[in-house]
């Protein structure tokens, strides 16, 4: 039974109390730079959530084999492997996505939760308890890129996934420009801030 | 000579890597509450870049295309990035001991700044000549470090101000980096034609 506990704690640490995104505050370039759409967001935080899943697992698969110096090596090598396969897949089935993420689907290699899981979690517990760290990494990822996407399509141009919920020309163009990232991101941290009271 | 100076203003103003592309988010977030360490990080992004660069683009050129090695390029790159990081605080260590002290701090945390990965990748895209990388190089962390030095002096002054404390440190940061994003959008009216 408490072996049960510490599986679900584990899971949920990382979509609400040490959410990537809006607690920790890391992997700022890929939120900012992919979210000019609900979608768009939520494409970009599947893609990092599955290269997150498959690099904790392999990690802890092999933490006992790799030596401790040049672990962080050999962590950015698994990483960046991962990220090979999923830049072969997006290309080979769903080009427009690739024309629409761009850079970031590389620079998924240099996304600090990454490194930051492989190293906090995943170089230290078992296989099953990373795959769940992951997971839940991984949702509290997802869940923060569709919040913020959702966010700046809505008072940008009056969608939501591509739904007219307003015409469009009430919209504030600028959430859907570069300035309208950093502002709706600096909005909703303050918001989970005072829902979560943490000053 | 016209196309590297659009590519200088192109990389510094129009297209800055912060505000336009949100590239080195990170530590301009993580390094910018004091001007001069601000400086710092910008001189260390501006070297490692710079050697980034021109490495990462001579082994596209003449190492992967040549194999058609290609779907290697994210692997290469970060290998390389990390080695010469590293390199570098080693060689720094040794013979520039003053200038290591002055960037100690920073240079390990360069290697996951997707700056240097970002600008690597860019060049290649873009097809640059190895004249035109170097340039792009330069320029784009030119535009960093103003970035950076500019946000560092405007969160001086906002740790004076009274803040609502839900707000208190990196939302309001953002909310700045946001209006001054804007600032920079004014450059996109250049033309180069």
């Amino acid at each position: 039974m408490k072996e049960k506990v510490n599986y679900w704690k584990i899971f949920y640490n990382g979509i609400i109390p040490a959410n990537p995104i809006f607690v920790l505050l890391l992997g700022m370039c890929a939120t900012l730079g992919t979210t000019s759409s609900a979608y768009n967001g939520l494409m970009m935080g599947i893609a990092t959530a599955a290269v997150l899943i498959c690099s904790n697992v392999v990690i802890s698969l092999i933490k006992n084999l790799v030596p401790d110096k040049v672990r962080i090596p050999a962590f950015i090598v698994i990483i960046a492997s991962f990220v090979t396969v999923l830049q072969l897949v997006v290309n080979a089935w769903l080009p427009s996505l690739n024309a629409s993420l761009g850079i970031f689907i590389p620079l998924i290699v240099v996304n600090c939760i990454l490194l930051g899981r492989a190293e906090a979690f995943a170089s230290r517990n078992g296989i099953f308890a990373s795959f769940l760290d992951g997971l839940g990494s991984g949702i509290g990822f997802i869940f923060a890129l569709v919040l913020l996407g959702a966010t700046r399509e809505i008072l940008g141009t009056g969608k939501i996934f591509g739904a007219e919920i307003y015409p469009e020309d009430y919209g504030m163009l600028v959430f859907v420009l570069a300035p309208g990232a950093f502002i709706a991101l600096g909005y909703l941290i303050a918001i989970v801030n005072r829902i979560r009271k943490t000053y | 000579m016209l196309t590297y100076f659009s590519i200088v203003i192109t990389a510094i103003f129009i297209n800055n890597i912060v505000f336009a592309q949100f590239l080195g988010i990170c530590p301009f977030l993580g390094v910018s509450k004091k001007t001069s360490s601000a400086l710092g990080m910008g001189a260390a992004v501006t070297f490692v870049i710079t050697i980034a660069t021109v490495v990462a683009w001579l082994l596209q050129v003449y190492v992967l295309d040549p194999l058609g090695l290609q779907f290697l390029q994210t692997i290469v790159f970060i290998l390389v990035i990390a080695f010469l990081v590293q390199l570098l605080e080693i060689a720094m260590k040794k013979t520039m001991p003053a200038l290591y002290q002055a960037l100690g701090v920073f240079l390990p945390l360069i290697t996951t700044n997707c700056a240097v990965l970002g600008v690597a990748i860019l060049v290649i895209q873009k097809n640059f000549n190895l004249m035109e990388a170097i340039i792009y190089g330069v320029s784009t962390s030119i535009g960093f470090t103003l970035a950076l030095w500019i946000f560092a002096g405007i969160r001086e002054q906002l740790d004076l101000l009274p803040v609502p404390k839900a707000m208190k440190g990196i939302p309001v940061a953002l909310l700045c980096a946001g209006i001054l994003a804007m600032a920079f959008m004014g450059f996109s009216g250049i033309k180069f034609d």
